[in-house]
């Protein structure tokens, strides 16, 4: 059985895209600037698993880390 | 064919690509894909001695090592031209800044341009698409980039400065005099220039007697870190960027994804019947079609996936030649409308992300998602011709199409 999901935004490498944003609006949030970081601690809740990954995979800076705990 | 601007004799025609490339030469402007191909299966960096010498990477890789790397690559210069003229200090920051001008004088750009800042402009964006296309559609038929790609954006950004809406035919003709036009002829850009901050000059004015809540007043109630305000140059440098870019580069976009669906029945009936699928149908369009193309200064000497880079060179920073590139996306010839993973760099890598790309999102979805809506069916009219803009920004410029289903 796989763990639960943590994601983290690298604030050095984001340039404020906002893909993650439009694709898992659940999971990040995006400052004055349009920059994003995780909600809360990053905790993936249940069911929201692959919107972590799509995010993961849609970020042009590479700055979204997902792991597993 | 192409009947773009016609080339100057002293652009003869490329027969080498590989060591002689142009990106205003007729058969680049008509169709580029398989020249990038061409050159991708060469080189990862190619070099032409036109444009007083300049670099072009052909790779994702090699556009995202240049793009990342403001150390031996400078913002100073972000177009490639036949002359290199003097450079303005406070061009158009922060798109011409380098570090570490560039963060302070992006950051005061930011905040309007949010997802957030974007949906409050969408109604008023979704009223410009129907306005007009309540102009064309009872004729059947409409040149869709003269008659509505090109508006939407233009419209819209006059919204955001709050300057007048139909001055949007003075912005185009500065627009292509210095994207297209001042390529071969600096003089060109160099008037445009001069007219456009004279037309600003006087909206500040005006703002200074009665201040507004548009950009053009929040530019100029802007602070430094030290408390002063901008330098004047500061903000006319910052508004002549916003119109520049926010014009040309959405007009295009939206152009060839029109052009595309024109072309793509399929795609347009699923688009039509999986409205759900319009974000990634955007962002593909984006990979595929990426309209910018920007530049950059070689300053030190350096090397690029292997390849020496030389100071005295610019580089044709071909963002829509990466997004084309098959070691990073598969099937990179084919648009894919629900493709899933999609790191495209339309809008730049790096510290120069697009300042205006949640703007420009919004306007692509509001705009075709508005002509699908009163214009399902429609085609290329095979009676007219499809034209595209030559050098910086790509994209139709003339996009003859027929309503309704073919006969």
């Amino acid at each position: 059985m796989s763990g639960k999901l943590k994601i983290r935004v690298d604030q050095d490498k984001c340039q404020g895209h906002a893909r993650c944003k439009s694709l898992a609006p659940e999971l990040f949030d995006l400052d004055e600037f349009g920059n994003a970081h995780e909600v809360g601690d990053g905790s993936v809740p249940a069911g929201l698993e692959d919107k972590a990954w799509l995010a993961q995979t849609n970020c042009p800076e590479i700055a979204i880390e997902v792991t597993e705990e | 064919m192409s009947d773009s601007v016609s080339m100057m004799p002293e652009h003869p025609p490329v027969t080498d690509w590989v060591n002689d490339f142009d990106h205003t030469d007729p058969a680049w402007t008509e169709n580029p894909f398989p020249i990038w191909d061409e050159l991708r299966n060469e080189c990862p960096v190619v070099h032409t001695e036109r444009f007083l010498g300049c670099y072009l990477p052909t790779t994702y890789q090699a556009v995202k090592e240049i793009a990342y790397d403001t150390e031996h690559f400078s913002s100073r210069r972000v177009v490639v031209r036949d002359v290199r003229p003097e450079v303005r200090r406070n061009a158009a920051p922060p798109i011409t800044s380098d570090p570490p001008e560039h963060k302070p004088a992006k950051q005061l750009l930011l905040p309007p341009f949010t997802p957030d800042a974007m949906k409050k402009l969408e109604p008023r964006v979704r009223a410009i698409c129907n306005e007009l296309i309540d102009e064309f559609i009872a004729d059947g038929q409409c040149d869709a980039a003269a008659r509505y790609t090109k508006h939407v954006p233009v419209r819209a950004i006059a919204h955001m400065l709050g300057i007048p809406e139909g001055d949007g035919e003075l912005f185009v003709k500065w627009i292509h005099m210095l994207l297209e036009l001042s390529i071969k002829d600096e003089s060109k850009g160099a008037q445009a220039y001069q007219e456009m901050t004279g037309y600003f000059a006087g909206h500040i004015e005006h703002r200074k007697a009665q201040p507004t809540d548009d950009l053009i007043s929040t530019l100029m109630k802007a602070r430094d870190k030290d408390g002063q305000p901008l330098e004047d140059s500061q903000v006319l440098g910052s508004l002549a960027l916003l119109l520049i870019a926010g014009i040309d580069t959405t007009w295009s976009a939206i152009g060839s994804s029109l052009w595309h669906l024109a072309n793509t029945p399929a795609d347009r009936d699923r688009l039509i019947a999986e409205p759900e699928l319009m974000p990634s149908a955007i962002e593909e369009f984006l990979r595929a079609y990426s309209p910018v193309t920007m530049a950059r200064e070689v300053m030190k000497e350096t090397t690029i996936s292997g390849c020496p880079v030389k100071p005295g060179n610019m580089v044709l920073l071909s963002f829509p030649a990466a997004n084309r590139d098959p070691a990073m996306f598969p099937d990179a010839d084919k648009v894919v409308i629900d493709r899933k993973e999609n790191r495209h760099a339309a809008f730049g890598l790096g510290i120069h992300r697009c300042v205006g790309s949640n703007l420009a999102r919004m306007e692509m979805t509001v705009a075709i998602e508005e002509w699908l809506k009163r214009i399902p069916d429609f085609r290329l009219d095979p009676a007219g011709k499809v034209t595209w803009s030559e050098g910086t920004v790509r994209g139709p410029r003339q996009l003859p199409v027929l309503f309704g289903k073919k006969n």
